[in-house]
């Protein structure tokens, strides 16, 4: 086990390195002198290139990409070119919103897949595994922004069941998981969709095997067969699949948080593109892509723990 | 094909998601009324007989747009895919003809990376770098469709590998790539085409939630995410702007999920024995 969580770690270093070469150098290659666009254009070129030493645009490529890795080490994220604070400190406010957003919605998908995957699988060709089948294609058809702005429009504005945008901070923790519901909720349908079926085939896959056969044999009820035999071994797509989700979870968060003016990374990842304030876009998207990596590593560690054959192999 | 006819799920889904590949094509040559043109005295009819799914807030048929908009949907999704495949299997065949060597090691791991991005951060990466357009979009869907591929022909293809033809191809004195391309190549066509169906329907959602955050396509080309992007202040008072454009949406892509279901069980006998 050991072994195994050191070589996972290894990738890990090695897939957040290669993820922070490609953002640099994509965002490197656009044309244009951030020092001159936070100036303005009447600045003259004395102040412009004082500025580029401060912050160390008039070094080489290589060194800046150094300056900037480190710093993310250090969690220090950079100076916002617009704003001139430093941008751990925009993103410290905003993770809080978005990163409870994507658990929640995680808690959500799980919550609604778990028991009709199960109850599809267990009832199988019923006209319950149709409802369910039949439902979660359409909850994978349906845009999650559509389906939001049609909650807004019913749930929201006709009833009044659930706000129907902002945020009011966690000083009132049951004010702001009120606030996350709807928007976790819409995040979470496509996803639940998606899980619910990989549960559904994943136990059905299981329910086939011969040991199932012996414990029903051995006089397991078909309810203890299932709950003591089934789902433990059906466990392992469906966590993949969770792990996964997390990531889109976490991106759609983005889109979301727009429709429900909630003050998140999202929100501040659109303004800073509409601002070309790269420093910002860029951070944040790596400090996403380091959420799903390290969401990824869990995963592969649970899985481990789960299933011993998993330890070997690697 | 006339096989797949056969199997309701691929009727219907082919039947929903031809429907808007028609609109697409009939809307070049004819639409009900023109999409350019800006008329605000009919603004935000409901929808009736002179104006089917009503007008939006400039006076435009939404019929019309929706019809328009369906191209830029279905050319955004087509070329996407089209760029996963003309990459992704390309790669894939030469990962599993050389596997565990170098190449195969740096296709996977460089298959991963992409994989660790969501695919609307890419988007967002590109959008920020280059500008929003739909050429951008294209590329931010397309690139994430190419590990897709990738893998996906890598594993089908690794499993003929071990195949008596293949060795019997070998034996002739084929050479790798050859084999890849005339005995490997045919034997994953299914695989690819299911997989194309269904990355096909996600690369109609993908479009439609970059163009409804406005990094997809620009004004004036419609397309169905703009056209709800900008309904969502409107909603609550016509709510006919948003329901249309919607709709549409989610018919074509159930109808492509259909599609790619049925063939996946019409491809793979051994699920279709379990279903029966």
């Amino acid at each position: 086990m050991l072994i195994f969580t050191l070589k996972r770690l290894l990738s890990l270093g090695l897939s957040l390195i290669a993820a922070s070469v490609a953002i640099f150098f994509v965002v490197e290659i656009i044309p244009g002198d951030p020092a001159r666009l936070m100036l303005g254009i009447n600045a003259t070129q004395d102040a412009v290139d004082a500025l580029r030493t401060q912050m160390g645009l008039d070094q080489g490529l290589l060194a800046r990409y150094w300056l900037w890795a480190s710093g993310l080490l250090q969690g220090d994220f950079g100076i916002s070119y617009t704003y001139r604070v430093p941008v751990s400190e925009m993103v410290q406010g905003r993770v809080w919103v978005s990163l409870p957003l994507a658990l929640y919605a995680l808690l959500l998908s799980t919550a609604i897949a778990f028991p009709i995957g199960i109850i599809a699988a267990a009832k199988r060709g019923s006209w319950a595994d149709w409802l369910v089948m039949g439902g979660t294609q359409l909850g994978v058809a349906i845009p999650n922004f559509w389906f939001a702005m049609l909650m807004v429009s019913i749930l929201a504005i006709k009833y009044g069941l659930f706000s129907a945008g902002g945020f009011p901070g966690w000083d009132d923790p049951l004010a702001a998981l009120k606030a996350l519901t709807l928007p976790a909720f819409v995040l979470a349908l496509p996803q639940a969709s998606i899980l619910a079926r990989v549960m559904r085939s994943s136990l059905l896959d299981t329910l086939s095997e011969d040991f199932m056969r012996t414990a029903r044999a051995k006089g397991r009820t078909a309810r203890g067969a299932m709950v003591h035999h089934a789902l433990r071994n059906a466990m392992i797509p469906v966590l993949t699949i969770i792990g996964l989700q997390f990531s889109f979870l976490l991106a759609g968060a983005i889109i979301i948080e727009k429709i429900f003016f909630l003050p998140g990374l999202g929100s501040m990842i659109f303004t800073a593109i509409t601002q070309r304030d790269l420093i910002v876009v860029e951070s944040v998207v790596m400090l996403l892509v380091f959420a799903v990596i390290l969401v990824t590593f869990l995963v592969d560690i649970t899985y481990a723990l789960v299933d011993p054959r998993l330890r070997r192999r690697a | 094909m006339k096989r797949a006819f056969k199997m309701p799920g691929f009727s219907i889904g082919f039947i929903m998601a031809f429907t808007f590949v028609a609109a697409a094509l009939v809307s070049f040559f004819w639409t009900p009324y023109t999409v350019d043109g800006v008329d605000i005295v009919n603004k935000l009819h409901s929808p009736d007989a002179t104006n089917w799914f009503g007008t939006d807030h400039l006076g435009r048929d939404i019929f019309s747009m929706i019809m328009v908009g369906a191209r830029t949907s279905i050319a955004v999704a087509i070329v996407a895919v089209g760029i996963g495949v003309l990459l992704g299997v390309p790669l894939g065949l030469a990962a599993a003809a050389r596997k565990g060597s170098l190449l195969d090691e740096f296709i996977m791991r460089g298959n991963d990376l992409i994989f660790a991005f969501p695919a609307l951060l890419i988007a967002i990466l590109i959008t920020a770098v280059f500008g929003p357009s739909a050429i951008n979009a294209i590329i931010a869907i397309g690139i994430f469709n190419i590990p897709v591929f990738a893998r996906l022909s890598r594993g089908g293809a690794l499993s003929l590998w071990t195949r008596d033809f293949v060795l019997a191809a070998r034996v002739s004195g084929k050479s790798r790539i050859r084999i890849s391309f005339e005995h490997i190549l045919p034997n994953i066509t299914n695989l690819l085409i299911v997989q194309g169906t269904i990355q096909f329907s996600l690369g109609i959602l993908a479009e439609a939630a970059l163009s409804y955050i406005g990094l997809g396509a620009q004004p004036p080309i419609p397309s169905w995410g703009r056209m709800l992007a900008d309904s969502q202040t409107m909603v609550s008072f016509a709510p006919h702007l948003a329901l249309f454009p919607g709709l549409a949406i989610v018919l074509t892509v159930l109808g492509l999920n259909l599609m790619g279901d049925a063939l996946r069980d019409l491809f793979d006998p051994k699920l279709r024995r379990d279903r029966q």
